[in-house]
């Protein structure tokens, strides 16, 4: 056994209600390590060679809650929730922060899987090696913050009854999903807290379609051992002294960027990417820092950092939204994007989306595409059920967002995602408007613009991301580049937090991986061998897609139409990005990767990563 | 009391929580060499989101926890004035934590003894990692001739306090 697990595996099929313990081999996790890494494993295992035939919300699809190595030890605790995408159809490894992690390590579980779908609405409950499927029907149709409230209460009194002797219980750990996701809306989250959320992939619609609403857990036990907890000590301290120093994260977090990405860098979505700048002053970060937070510091386990901000309207309007921050994704793609300049609105908006468990970005995303649209004339008043979807207005897009929620009216055409709405939409309406839609392979692409060339990613990031639009894992060259996708699958398989390591040396990741589990893992071998094999069965699933879809990369491995368009305002206005660039570029890519100039995997790269059993699926996709 | 007071105590602005659970860390580690939160002698309650504390011995004037024990498996520390658990004398009767205005005692998560504050032989780890990130939710002051027991709450009360002071009357549907 390696150090840093706890050595086995819930395994829950809600069919049968049947509850079991599963191992996976010292090899498989010295190889996939845990997080998106092991999830990816587990779904090519058990359903790569029918995979273009699973619905991702049908029974048959496989729902992961999965910890890893470096869970609840390195800085900022979260959980690595994945399974086949209704999305992309392919996976996504999709974290969220808290002490669902850490609680269920110190249960003695890794992970669990989930197979096969119950009947009646259930949740299920776990104390220790004790785990039980419950029944959930008094809090289907809640929403987050009462769901939390109810199972908080629930299950305290359920561990105060059974174990009385202990003294006075602290919470368990929640995972659940909000009316959204019971109801499979394809941008649905599997939330935690009340405003954190496991967005990327749609995975909120896969737990709804098992009929799940939540996953509780009380572990009692200790973090599992590791193999030098001295160095783990020091290297906890290495990382903390160093995010101390960082005050932008830590007094803004994220939030800074609402004003910042916009007014400087010209890459912030501004009404669905018409426009990526805007000066507005009033969507300043100091607006929401001395308007309405209500807390300035807000983390997750061990984290330094703190980056979340909780905020809370007082008065007016829209008195009572409470939300977390937003942070700059949600200030942006619920703010700019939908012609939205006051923190009043944005976090009225922001905590509408968390209470419904839908995905601030990629129902941002949609909400941006439908009022182009709607701009555009494509989309009437008629069409939209009366709803005048003007930019700015903030009680249309909320009337739009609880549609989209409830799958009521137009919602039910917008809740099947940005990809499959444009395509509706657009064979509905006669004409293409699948060039609005600004998403790579279903996935509405992350807050950060590529046309002005001051932001992150590179203009092939998200066309050659096994995870499409998503702006946590972008593909960048050299492969080790701290952007790049593999350095990026790391964070996500190991399962921590990113936003601790920005300053430390890259090495720090490593020597703290070592600590815990006792082994050696180097850079290069993390990216040519380890990294790379994760990439290339994702690249597999993501290309056999099914059923309902099917990417060819010719056409899908790149940019959404948007990007080829010149920026119209702001410093960089007349920048746009060059579609023969964006080509030489993909093929590069394609090459350092091992894909031919198709953009499919070659044998002898699979045959190099000891993947032979992938070697079958090429067939498919030639 | 002549000694009173150079012992220490802990002072607490329980609003400022961030709920990173750096004490508990910190405590466990120290206690146990292990991350171990349930085996935390000070624990952060999140009833509700955003409402975090740490929920810890008060250090009451009249040490009702001590009083309560009916093997004196409890004493008072000559040194710091913190309460000491002899753990092979306690039985995990549970009698402090119903003593506890606060009910903050709480057993051992894998044995039989009850879990208590000791102060780290008055270098409590819990406030120097509070302190270096400057969230100064914890603060070591000397302690003096004051309503230390007003601190013993129940983690329910405090909630219901603190939910109302960050949320106001919004606060109220979340208990």
């Amino acid at each position: 056994m390696i150090f840093g697990y706890a050595g086995k595996f819930l395994e829950i099929d809600l069919s049968n209600e049947k509850i079991s313990e599963t191992r996976l081999g010292d090899e498989v996790l010295k190889d996939y390590v845990g997080g998106r890494g092991l999830a990816t494993k587990i779904l090519w295992d058990r359903l790569g060679d029918r995979w273009e035939q699973i619905d991702p919300l049908s029974p048959e699809n496989l729902l992961l809650f999965l910890t890893g190595p470096l869970t609840g030890f390195f800085p900022g605790g979260r959980i690595c929730v994945s399974g086949k995408s209704p999305q992309s159809n392919g996976v996504v490894g999709s974290t969220v922060a808290g002490e669902f992690g850490v609680e269920l390590k110190c249960a003695g579980y890794d992970g669990i899987i989930v197979t096969g779908k119950a009947e009646k609405p259930v949740y299920i409950f776990i104390k220790d090696s004790n785990v039980e499927i419950r029944e959930a029907m008094h809090i289907w149709g809640k929403d987050a913050k009462e769901t939390v409230t109810l199972l908080t209460k629930e299950c305290r009194a359920l561990l105060q009854d059974r174990f009385p002797q202990k003294g006075e219980w602290k919470e368990p750990a929640i995972l659940y999903i909000g009316p959204a996701g019971e109801n499979e809306v394809c941008t649905a989250v599997v939330a935690s807290k009340w405003t954190h959320a496991a967005g990327y992939g749609g995975y909120g619609a896969v737990m709804g379609s098992k009929k799940l609403k939540a996953v509780v857990v009380k572990g009692t036990g200790p973090l599992p051992e590791v193999a030098d907890m001295e160095r783990v000590k020091q290297l906890i301290q290495t990382i903390c002294q160093d995010v101390y120093e960082n005050e932008l994260w830590r007094r803004w977090g994220t939030g800074s960027a609402g004003y910042f990405v916009g007014a400087k860098t010209s890459s912030e979505p501004v009404r669905n990417w018409q426009e990526e700048w805007h000066d507005e002053k009033s969507f300043g970060v100091d607006q929401f820092e001395n308007r309405v937070w209500v807390k300035q510091y807000w983390g997750d386990f061990g984290c330094p950092t703190t980056c979340l901000k909780i905020a809370l309207i007082k008065c007016e309007k829209f008195k009572g939204a409470i939300t977390d921050n937003p942070d700059y994704e949600l200030q942006a793609y619920l703010g700019p994007n939908l012609g939205i300049f006051t923190p009043e609105e944005n976090v009225f908006l922001t905590c509408l989306i968390d209470d419904l468990g839908l995905c601030g970005i990629q129902t941002g995303n949609v909400l941006g595409f439908a009022a182009e649209l709607f701009q555009k004339g494509i989309l009437t008043k008629e069409d939209l059920d009366g709803i005048e979807l003007k930019w700015g207005n903030a009680e249309a897009f909320a009337a739009l967002i609880k549609k989209i929620a409830y799958k009521e009216g137009v919602g039910e055409l917008l809740s099947q995602g940005i990809y499959h709405a444009a395509v509706k939409i657009g064979e509905k309406k006669q004409q293409d408007v699948l060039q609005y839609a600004v998403q790579c392979k279903g996935i509405g692409i992350g807050a950060h613009g590529i046309r002005s060339g001051k932001d992150y990613p590179e203009i092939y990031s998200y066309a050659c991301s096994v995870q499409g639009g998503d702006h946590t894992s972008t593909a960048c060259l050299p492969l080790d580049d701290f952007r790049s996708e593999l350095t990026m699958i790391f964070n996500d398989s190991a399962v921590y937090c990113y936003f601790n390591i920005f300053g430390v040396p890259r090495q720090v990741k490593f020597d703290f991986y070592k600590a815990v589990t006792g082994i050696e893992l180097t850079q290069e071998d993390w990216i040519n061998n380890k990294a790379m094999k994760i990439l290339q069965l994702q690249r597999i699933m993501l290309l056999l897609g099914g059923p309902d879809l099917k990417w060819s990369p010719s056409i899908h491995d790149d940019n959404p139409a948007r990007f080829y368009e010149p920026l119209p305002s702001g410093p960089y206005k007349g920048k746009a990005v060059n579609k023969t660039k964006v080509s030489e570029e993909v093929q590069r890519y394609y090459k350092t990767v091992g894909w031919d100039k198709n953009g499919i995997p070659k044998p002898e790269t699979l045959k190099r990563l000891g993947l032979e059993s992938a070697e079958k699926a090429l067939e498919k996709l030639h | 009391m002549v000694s009173k007071k150079r012992f220490i105590w802990i002072a607490r602005d329980l609003s400022k929580c961030s709920g990173c659970r750096k004490c508990e860390i910190a405590c466990s580690l120290w206690h146990e060499n292990r991350i171990w939160p349930e085996a935390s002698r000070i624990r952060v309650f999140m009833l509700v989101p955003g409402v975090e504390f740490p929920h810890l011995c008060a250090q009451c004037e009249d040490y009702p926890c001590v009083e309560a024990c009916p093997v004196n498996a409890l004493s008072i520390s000559d040194e710091t004035g913190a309460v000491l658990v002899d753990k092979t004398a306690c039985i995990a009767c549970g009698q402090c934590i119903d003593a506890c205005p606060g009910r903050i005692p709480h057993m051992h998560p894998a044995e039989n003894y009850i879990l208590i504050c000791d102060l780290c032989n008055g270098d409590p780890q819990c406030v120097k990692v509070c302190r270096e990130g400057l969230w100064n939710v914890l603060q070591i002051v000397s302690r003096r001739d004051h309503s230390y027991k007003l601190y013993a709450r129940k983690p329910e009360e405090i909630t219901r306090n603190l939910v109302v002071k960050i949320y106001g009357e919004e606060g109220e549907r979340f208990l």
